[in-house]
């Protein structure tokens, strides 16, 4: 939404740049536990995106007046790395994107987490953007689900999730960074898989109602398979060991 | 470095192997983890190289842009490096601003490879008020212990497999291009703990713990190039020699281990 200039077209013969459909995901890779001092971690690849998500605690809530008697707080840091973008170099620290972004993934957690069982305790939650090409912040949900499961923290359900946006008036899925700063709409969406809830939806552009509609089917139905790539990252782990002892 | 808190039992484990000239896993007290450097991992910036000793991790990015010059220096571009030591890599680490501790990393860092002339500033002048500027960023991704050493080769290989990119009217263009940033020559780094009366190379984040003082030297092969002693304790005039020449013993490994990094 933010490109300047000529808008360049983006899609030709019914393809995208990428030689995408409208409904096709980038590729998508999560590997398990990468790091090593967290409770439980994972890094996506996510079309040109490179994400680690990593999950510390649940261990005492400090400050203490964040700290909640009856149940777990979760502190969320998201972040683009200053050498994550190929224009520019981005300053460090928080910026009000970055912090929105960070209350929205926690909300997401916040959901799905079973927070009572852990009172007056904090569970962080790390999204590092090592290389971002759009779709970052639902790629850290995505990778920080598997990083929460990994942990060992129960949760209700293990969230995805995943932008459509509309280019013309194409509705497509998945917009990477050039399409994003060219699109007429985004729409990031986490979605629990298991009833189909909506738990974050951030919208700017223009959808018509059938349109939005149109997204949200897209969505759903690619969820399907990101759900299924984070379920086999969450138990490589897993069967690593029971293959080990199966030899 | 670290305010981690290990099992006093632990502690004692490994204060006693040390006195007695030993280290877990068998290592010796003059012998580094597994060191391995990976460059370009990440394709947006100019450079990159992801570098593990045994269990810490860190990334390094470099970004070239174009800039203003200092007011004490308008003929030479910039070179600038920093480091963060990400809440991710160590449940000690907190979010926030960059501690004293990234500070420090981060600026012995630069002052070996700036004072090994890697980078020849004067070359980065594009013309009167414009020049290029050279961000190296480190991040640590999982803390084990020797940030120091991590960090310079990471930054190094990073610097020395860079992309220069082209400026076309006000454009910067990066993308694709195959020009190399110039650089002169490579820089090694050796860190040094000392406890229970012993100085040794590489700790790890255990060794750490109880470290008394603790020295980086930074030399090229020939001449040293930036040192810096850090905490409590002191070091003997001995120990200081040991120390450097030790340094020196370990320059052509360590300089081997990047050049086949970096495809040399």
């Amino acid at each position: 939404m933010s490109g300047g200039g000529e808008k360049p077209e983006l899609i030709i013969n019914g393809k995208r740049l990428d030689g995408r459909g409208a409904t096709d995901l980038r590729s998508l890779k999560i590997e398990p536990n990468v790091i090593k001092n967290a409770a439980g971690s994972a890094y996506v690849e996510w079309g040109n995106n490179k994400i680690i998500a990593a999950v510390h605690g649940p261990k005492e809530a400090l400050p203490k007046h964040t700290s909640d008697p009856e149940k777990a707080v979760i502190k969320c840091r998201y972040m683009m790395a200053p050498f994550s973008s190929l224009e520019g170099h981005g300053r460090t620290g928080p910026n009000r994107r970055s912090i929105e972004i960070s209350k929205v993934t926690k909300e997401v957690f916040e959901n799905v987490v079973m927070l009572e069982l852990f009172p007056g305790t904090e569970i962080d939650i790390y999204v590092e953007v090592l290389q971002g090409d759009g779709g970052t912040r639902a790629a850290g949900i995505t990778a920080a689900a598997v990083a929460m499961a990994l942990s060992g923290i129960p949760m209700t359900d293990v969230p995805y999730a995943v932008s459509a946006g509309k280019i013309g008036e194409t509705v497509v899925l998945d917009l990477n960074m050039i399409e994003d700063n060219y699109s007429d709409a985004d729409m990031p969406v986490a979605v629990k898989p298991l009833t189909n809830e909506t738990l974050l939806l951030q919208m700017d552009g223009s959808f018509t109602k059938e349109q939005f509609k149109e997204a949200m089917e897209m969505i759903l139905e690619s969820g399907k398979k990101i759900h299924e790539i984070q379920a086999a990252a969450i138990k490589r782990p897993y069967q690593e060991i029971i293959e080990r002892y199966e030899r | 470095m670290s305010y981690m808190y290990i099992p006093s039992a632990t502690k004692e484990f490994i204060f006693d192997l040390i006195a007695s000239n030993k280290r877990e896993f068998g290592r010796a007290l003059n012998e580094y983890r597994d060191i391995k450097i990976e460059k370009n991992v990440i394709e947006h910036a100019e450079g990159s190289a992801q570098v593990t000793i045994g269990n810490t991790k860190v990334l390094a990015g470099v970004k070239i842009t174009v800039g203003e010059p200092m007011h004490d220096k308008p003929n030479e571009g910039n070179l600038m490096t920093s480091a963060e030591l990400l809440p991710m890599a160590s449940s000690d680490y907190e979010m926030g601003p960059p501690s004293p501790n990234a500070i420090e990393v981060a600026r012995v860092i630069d002052r070996g490879i700036r004072a090994a002339g890697i980078i020849d500033t004067a070359a980065l002048f594009i013309e009167e008020g414009k020049v290029w500027d050279v961000f190296v960023d480190i991040y640590v991704l999982n803390y084990d212990g020797n940030l120091f050493d991590a960090g310079t080769i990471a930054a190094t290989v990073a610097l020395l497999s860079a992309r220069m990119p082209k400026l076309e009217g006000e454009k910067v263009i990066s993308e694709g291009i195959k020009d190399k940033l110039k650089t002169n020559g490579i820089i090694t780094s050796c860190t040094f703990a000392k406890a229970a009366g012993k100085v040794f190379i590489d700790p790890d984040a255990n060794e750490e713990t109880f470290m008394d003082a603790r020295i980086t030297i930074a030399n090229d092969g020939k001449e040293l190039r930036a040192m810096q002693k850090g905490l409590r304790g002191s070091f003997t005039l001995q120990e200081l020699n040991d120390a450097v020449s030790m340094s020196f013993e370990k320059h052509n490994g360590l300089k081997a281990l990047m050049e086949k990094a970096l495809g040399e």
